[in-house]
């Protein structure tokens, strides 16, 4: 016998118990209807992490193991010195401490791990700041100083705009000057292109974080500012990229040798009339720039097996003491590379089996 | 003999109730962060590791709970494939809710990141930083959160057809009342 008998239940009848089931059915269908909308299933014009690196994909193809853009680079290792002007700023470690354990590593914009040193304007410098206290500062720069675009949406339809056209394999040479004539926006962008050189040695450019963050001290004071590091190196006048399709990492192993490589670390605090959330317009006229220290590298490692490859140089990886803005940007690339790194992290043991890819 | 309890022990319904609307709060927070580029992918992140640990601890009080407190019997005219499939979905709940903020935290060690569960309060790595295995532990994640979102789908099903279909008891003793 049972302790407690069931509750009396008068049976159902036909119409009552299927009225109950549809009941049960319809608040799982709710459920699940809710969860498929929230996935993108139900809604499949959402801009999606994935949509962003299938359109990487589509306009670079698949290197198995590789990033899925910034494909080509070559891993660096220093330390960063610090100095007492970014204090007062910011609580982050990295800027109490007199020195912090660096990983960096200089790249190519461009989705090609084979692509030729000097086949592209734009050198990008990706540094990981290890605190002593075990919190990070991941910051991914590079030689431009804006952004094309401002939005995550404008910068899909800047990747469509580039993807190969069906028919010829090529993009359509229309596309992107409609692209550009459909978003003012990027004027700022296109005035550096026109006048910018590229530097002829990783060891002589620029590198900028083009987003806005903010530095929070230790009374929670926000700061809103913008970073990049200036090299301490010129190039010497009338050097350009050498030719050759690893120019600019031989050129970077060779000037490693003789000794390290410093930059600045530069902030440039916003005045009260710079946008903060958007990556694509230039702060203009006077600032202050903080001289924040010195980040020096000592050596290099090539990236297929080097410290650098499984660094997800996601800018949102950021110490206490510094914070986001809210630039649509810094939330999207944290959510592309993310999903690019799933891909590349799952293809890591092709890098050394696949047979080499043809070079173009 | 002891009469069996009619209901859940308070503190196992506190419980229950509590992590039913965290752990569907988690399921829609992760499937949200990871098909969203825009701010949102940012800060539900930020909710996602706090309550991930937060679900970790609470499952651990609630096994003690469940362990060391009475549970009410499922009915005796209860078909013996519901017994096992309440049975066995009821170890897939515990086993899932226990094993996802681990494999959570874990892929974040293995992704070599720091385990930040706010701007200043960090856990430590608990696997090496591995590329490969961090491949492994986030498809898993992603995986068995389906498994655990399909699992509370018919949890949610089997409770309320003993509530409205079979009226034997069952859902009022989690609820506490007939």
């Amino acid at each position: 016998m049972p302790d407690h008998p069931s509750p009396p239940r008068p049976p159902l009848g036909r119409a009552s118990l299927m009225l109950r089931l549809a009941a049960i059915g319809a608040v799982v269908g709710v459920v699940a209807g809710a969860f498929a909308y929230v996935n993108g299933t139900l809604d499949p014009q959402r801009l999606r992490p994935k949509t962003l690196v299938n359109a990487l994909e589509t306009n670079n193809g698949v290197h198995q193991g590789y990033r899925r853009n910034h494909a080509k680079g070559v891993c660096v290792a220093g330390y960063f010195e610090s100095s007492p002007a970014a204090r007062a700023y910011s609580s982050a470690q990295v800027f109490s401490e007199a020195r912090t354990q660096v990983i960096g590593r200089f790249a190519l914009p461009s989705g090609n791990p084979y692509a030729p040193d000097n086949s592209v304007p734009i050198r990008s410098l990706a540094v990981q700041f290890s605190q002593a206290n075990g919190q990070q500062w991941r910051t991914g720069m590079n030689s431009m100083p804006v952004f094309p675009v401002g939005t995550p949406e404008a910068f899909y339809q800047m990747l469509k705009a580039g993807a190969p056209d069906p028919a010829t394999g090529k993009p359509n040479p229309a596309s992107m000057p409609a692209f550009f004539a459909s978003h003012p926006e990027a004027a700022p962008f296109l005035a550096w292109v026109k006048t910018a050189k590229p530097s002829a040695s990783y060891a002589t450019e620029t590198y900028n974080a083009i987003n806005a963050f903010y530095l929070i001290n230790a009374t929670g004071q926000r700061q809103a500012v913008r970073w990049g590091v200036v090299p301490l190196s010129q190039d010497a006048s009338g050097a350009i990229t050498p030719e050759g399709a690893d120019s600019l990492q031989a050129d970077l192993i060779q000037r490693l040798k003789a000794g390290p490589l410093r930059w600045q670390l530069q902030i440039t605090l916003a005045n009260p009339s710079d946008l903060v959330d958007d990556a694509s317009k230039a702060w203009v006229g006077a600032h202050t720039v903080l001289n924040a220290g010195t980040l020096v590298l000592e050596s290099s490692q090539p990236q297929l097996d080097g410290d650098c490859r499984d660094i997800n140089f996601d800018p949102l990886i950021l110490p206490s003491g510094i914070e986001a803005s809210n630039d649509p940007l810094l939330a999207a690339r944290s959510a592309a590379y993310a999903s690019s790194y799933l891909r590349r992290t799952g293809e890591v043991s092709q890098l050394h089996s696949a047979p080499q890819e043809s070079r173009p | 003999m002891n009469a069996q309890p009619r209901f859940f022990a308070p503190l196992a319904r506190l419980l229950h109730w509590l992590m039913a609307l965290m752990v569907i709060a988690m399921l829609f927070i992760g499937a949200g962060m990871v098909a969203s580029v825009s701010e949102r992918h940012e800060w539900l992140l930020h909710l996602h590791k706090p309550l991930g640990i937060a679900i970790l601890l609470l499952v651990i009080v609630r096994l003690g709970v469940r362990f060391s407190t009475r549970q009410p019997p499922l009915p005796v005219d209860l078909p013996a494939w519901q017994v096992m499939a309440a049975k066995a979905s009821h170890v897939l709940l515990y086993g899932l809710m226990l094993i996802l903020p681990l494999l959570g935290w874990a892929m974040i060690s293995a992704a070599g990141d720091p385990v930040m569960l706010s701007s200043a309060l960090q856990l430590p790595g608990w696997v090496p930083a591995n590329a490969q295995l961090f491949a492994v532990l986030r498809k898993a994640h992603g995986y068995l959160a389906y498994l655990l979102f399909l699992t509370v789908l018919l949890h949610l099903a089997a409770a309320l057809f003993h509530g409205w279909v079979r009226r034997d008891g069952v859902l009022q003793s989690m609820l506490g009342k007939d």
